[in-house]
């Protein structure tokens, strides 16, 4: 944790209220994002027990699962839920701008630009918590391998139709939230706490209602006190009067009030199947439908405070103003939505159980460019953000108090200024370290080349971004006066190198995907308590 | 093992009992690596070699004997500063062989060095090093590079080290290589979560040797058996805590190494500790026990105070390399830290101190490097909690292992009950490899052994 963030740690005790992290918003927010609650069944891995979801905070679709065992009932949750995604994602699909991307031309090996279409914007996910992003990829992994009767006639257990490919845009989203300071899918519990510091542990920050007390406590009360309230406070009947945001549910409410709701629907379910003649089934179909209007009714009550809570976030969110590059990062999602539209229409398989060698390199360097991306841009447009950097002496500001012209020693000398900077900040600054600026959102660099009066003063020589001339274009070298702030991180990230197709997998790697694997993979044995 | 005179065995010091002959054993692993890297039939050859084993001697050995073979050799190493010096290493070695620098086409890609070297050609482009006997670059802009045909041979140094993502990118150049390192030093890292890769034999985040024995369980592996670099007063706690399952020797005897100081100590506890480790090879300065904060201002002080009475009382450091003691100068002592901000704080307090030339940095940046007295700043001294990196064992590993004479650390007392504290919490990942021994372990033989020579700050 830097010092600045442990500073707001403790002035958020201290006044009882979380302060501002982030001067600005840092993930792009959609005008009309979905926003899915879902709540899952404890002690059974992958199965829902309903959600809430919906694009209208006034009207959300309540889906329930009246049995979560009953693996029928399952399917027919996750072919509604498709039901409300899907019609949202495609009516992103279709509206598409002209953009050009590089490409490697197949016969020449040269690069070229090539016009593909580009969504003009994308679907964005909201789920409460971190967990909730987890559940999302867990759906998408129950789902995308599945086969419906439509693609594989022989299949015993069909999938209702679209599931599958629910599946397999719930898998992009999940997989697309692991690159940072991507907004496709995103956690509320993580977007708020990278915004304010609370008074509390980040663990603690896991719960919204906890952490959207100390945001925002109600009337009289101190963060410290509402978020006691909104972990502990109980009912008379034992219930949390702000049920965790899930998709885990409370132990209490599963054992008093969920478990008895779903025997009364089995007995409900059984004693309709044993009706003898018409009239008795209608009265049974009645009780059945009385018992599963109950389970909604709980799934409803749990799901709805959650609900709430996640557009009080992004109301909250919405009061910020958009960071500078938030729009850059949200192209880049774009892209990622474009090409998966793309690989859905081409008739490509799902995406498979685990990624191969290459593409799971290529996917790690690709996280670490953005990572190290959305660390400078977070700073370069946020002045707080800056101020840690700051702190932890990645960067100083300062004051220009002189500018002297110098010239590279070459046959054509190129200008070379050197510009003392009078900073109170404690850069770490090494021998010829180089710094950046932003000028007109393009990095320029400079070298250090001393200090001087004990570190209070910094000597630099700007290096580039001046023009080709022997004169540096007006406006291209600082001046004396001039307030600046310089980086010792790079503000632009470098492409990675080429890596070779996954049939080109060296040796090294098992050589390519697909022939005999190096490293066979053995099912599970069967131990003695696999079959009790 | 029984002793054998090897062919080039080095002559043993009188004093050495007849069971173990560190020459003789360092020459037959050097010759057995050779020759499974000349003559053998798999297309890896594993070498493990622990601090100060002479593995860069190796890597220059074995170029050489592959040029001389008339195989087209290219060589990755991890950083900028390891190539230029296996680059000079061979020059030295084999003035006329012709040598390629495959560099950055950044500024002063390279070590100015090299520009005196009549044999050595620097290009940023592989196209412009084509026919030369050895190319040499980092992994990073190998893996830039596009071929026709691949090498014959390659050498990866400090494979350990590097990622198997790089691996990946660089494996397609070469048929065959020799993979060498220390497997005790610092893991790679990434720098965002990778858990969704563990388990998998190509964990692009892992170290390349990882991957590679995965994949190819059946490539010989070798070690090389003594440290040259290490004293006999620290090889075998270097062993033991670090490498329990691949233990090694000291080259030389307990005899062979005095460090001395003409200046008497003044009593002081900077002066008491240097004067400990000077007789023991370690010694431990111990600070009241306090939490602080990373750049504990008493430590980084104490640090400085340490290094400043190193140079003012006229060390002197008598070795098996020379009859006459060397002076301890300040370019033959280093200072450790886990941090760079700590780094640069003990940076400053030397500066104010009026000492300029001592290197100060991170264990990552110390690897590789050898000097005759290190001081370290225990990773954790002051720390509240324990975490991960902290208890890194390749952290703690290179910190105690670039000595050549003594090693001197400072730390704030109560260390021993924060491990105790703070008992080891990663989550377990199926189907990857369990590292021994872990940091917790690691730390606490290291403490253990360090509480012999305890110093306390206050006389």
């Amino acid at each position: 944790m830097s010092l600045i963030s442990t500073l707001a740690r403790l002035e958020a005790v201290s006044t009882g209220r979380a302060q501002p992290a982030a001067t600005v918003r840092h993930r792009h927010l959609s005008a009309r994002p979905l926003v899915f609650v879902p709540l899952t069944t404890a002690g059974e891995a992958g199965a829902p027990l309903g959600a809430l979801v919906g694009t209208e905070r006034d009207a959300p679709r309540l889906l329930v699962v009246p049995q979560p065992r009953d693996r029928d009932l399952r399917f027919a949750f996750l072919a509604e839920l498709a039901d409300v995604v899907l019609p949202y994602i495609d009516s992103y699909a279709e509206d598409v701008e002209a953009a050009e991307r590089g490409e490697t031309d197949p016969e020449t090996g040269k690069r070229v630009k090539v016009e593909v279409e580009l969504c003009a914007d994308a679907p964005q996910l909201i789920v409460p918590s971190r967990t909730g992003v987890d559940f999302v990829r867990l759906l998408g992994r129950s789902m995308r391998f599945r086969r419906t009767a439509e693609q594989d006639p022989e299949t015993p257990y069909p999938a209702p139709p679209r599931v599958p490919l629910l599946g397999r845009w719930l898998t992009h989203y999940g997989e697309r939230a692991r690159v940072p300071g991507s907004s496709l899918l995103l956690a509320m519990t993580d977007v708020l706490s990278r915004h304010w510091a609370t008074g509390q542990s980040s663990l603690e920050d896991q719960h919204l209602g906890a952490l959207l007390a100390w945001i925002a406590p109600p009337e009289g009360m101190t963060g410290a006190e509402a978020a006691l309230h909104a972990e502990l406070a109980r009912d008379p009947r034992g219930q949390l009067l702000c049920p965790p945001a899930g998709p885990a549910t409370d132990p209490a409410f599963d054992n008093k009030l969920l478990a008895p709701a779903f025997e009364r629907y089995d007995r409900a379910r059984t004693a309709l199947a044993a009706a003898e003649d018409g009239l008795e089934a209608d009265d049974r179909l009645g009780a059945l439908t009385a018992a599963e209007r109950e389970v909604r009714e709980l799934v409803a009550s749990r799901t709805r405070p959650t609900w709430e809570k996640v557009w009080a976030g992004i109301d909250l969110l919405r009061a910020l103003p958009a960071g500078a590059h938030v729009e850059e990062r949200w192209t880049r999602d774009r892209w990622s939505f474009t090409a998966h539209r793309d690989r859905i229409t081409a008739g490509e398989p799902p995406q498979p159980r685990r990624d191969d060698a290459v593409t799971a390199a290529n996917k790690l360097a690709s996280r670490e460019r953005e990572q190290a991306r959305l660390e400078a841009q977070e700073a370069l447009d946020d002045p707080l953000v800056m101020a840690a950097r700051r702190l932890s002496g990645e960067a100083f500001a300062g004051e220009v108090t002189d500018v002297v012209m110098a010239y590279s020693e070459s046959k054509r000398p190129s200008p070379r200024p050197l510009v003392t900077v009078r900073t109170d900040d404690r850069p770490h600054l090494a021998e010829r370290a180089k710094v950046y600026r932003s000028l007109d959102g393009k990095p320029q660099s400079a070298e250090f080349v001393g200090y001087e009066e004990e570190g209070a003063v910094v000597v630099l020589r700007i290096l580039d971004k001046m023009g080709r001339g022997k004169e540096p274009e007006a406006g291209s070298v600082p001046e004396k006066g001039d307030r600046l702030c310089f980086t010792l991180f790079e503000h632009e990230q470098r492409g990675g190198p080429k890596l070779p197709d996954p049939e080109a997998t060296p040796w090294t790697h098992g050589g390519p995907p697909g022939e005999a694997a190096a490293v066979p993979e053995s099912a599970d044995p069967v131990t003695a308590e696999d079959v009790l | 093992m029984t002793a054998s005179s090897g062919p080039g065995a080095a002559p043993p010091a009188a004093s050495r009992p007849a069971a173990f002959d560190p020459g003789a054993e360092a020459s037959r692993a050097t010759a057995d690596i050779l020759h499974d890297t000349l003559h053998g039939t798999h297309r890896g050859v594993v070498v493990d070699s622990p601090p100060g084993a002479g593995k860069s001697t190796l890597v220059v050995r074995a170029a050489l004997e592959l040029a001389d073979a008339g195989r087209p050799l290219m060589v990755v190493a991890q950083t900028n500063a390891q190539v230029d010096d296996l680059v000079l290493r061979l020059a030295e070695k084999s003035p006329e062989l012709p040598v390629g620098r495959l560099h950055s086409s950044d500024a002063d890609p390279y070590d100015k060095a090299l520009d005196d070297l009549p044999n050595v050609r620097k290009s940023a482009k592989a196209a412009d090093l084509t026919g030369l006997s050895v190319v040499i670059s980092t992994a990073a802009k190998w893996a830039h590079v596009k071929v026709d045909e691949p090498w014959r041979h390659a050498i990866v140094d400090e494979a350990y080290q590097m990622r198997s993502d790089s691996l990946l990118a660089v494996a397609g150049l070469f048929e065959r290589a020799l993979f060498v390192g220390d497997p005790g030093q610092l893991d790679p890292f990434a720098i965002v979560g990778s858990e969704q890769w563990a388990g998998l034999s190509y964990d692009p985040s892992a170290s390349a040797i990882t991957t590679l024995l995965a994949h190819n369980p059946e490539l010989p592996q070798h070690r090389l058996p003594v440290s040259w670099r290490l004293p006999a007063s620290a090889a075998p706690l270097v062993s033991d805590a670090f490498y329990p399952y691949t233990p090694f020797r000291s080259g030389t005897g307990h005899d062979d190494r005095r460090l001395s100081f003409a200046v008497a100590s003044d009593g002081s506890g900077p002066d008491r500790v240097i004067d400990e480790a000077a007789e023991s090879g370690w010694g431990l300065l111990e600070l009241p026990a306090r939490h602080t904060p990373r750049t504990d201002p008493e430590a980084v002080r104490a640090v400085a105070t340490v290094v400043r009475r190193l140079l003012d009382r006229g060390g002197a450091a008598t070795s098996e390399r020379s009859a006459d003691p060397a002076p301890l100068t300040a370019d033959r002592i280093a200072v450790g830290t886990a941090h760079r901000d700590q780094a640069s704080s003990v940076r400053a307090a030397l500066a104010e101190l009026g000492v300029t030339d001592v290197t100060v940095d991170t264990a990552n940046r110390l690897q590789g490097r050898e000097y005759d007295v290190t001081v370290v700043l225990h990773p954790l001294s002051g720390r509240p909690d324990a975490t991960a990196f902290h208890l890194e064992t390749g952290r703690l590993c290179v910190l105690a292992s670039r000595h050549r004479h003594a090693c001197i650390v400072v730390c704030r007392a109560g260390v021993t009950d924060l491990l105790d504290d703070y008992p080891s919490t990663e989550p377990v990942q199926l189907g990857t490899l369990v590292k021994f021994p872990d940091g917790w372990e690691a730390n606490h033989a290291v403490l253990a052994r360090l509480g012999e020579h305890r110093v306390g700050w206050a006389p």
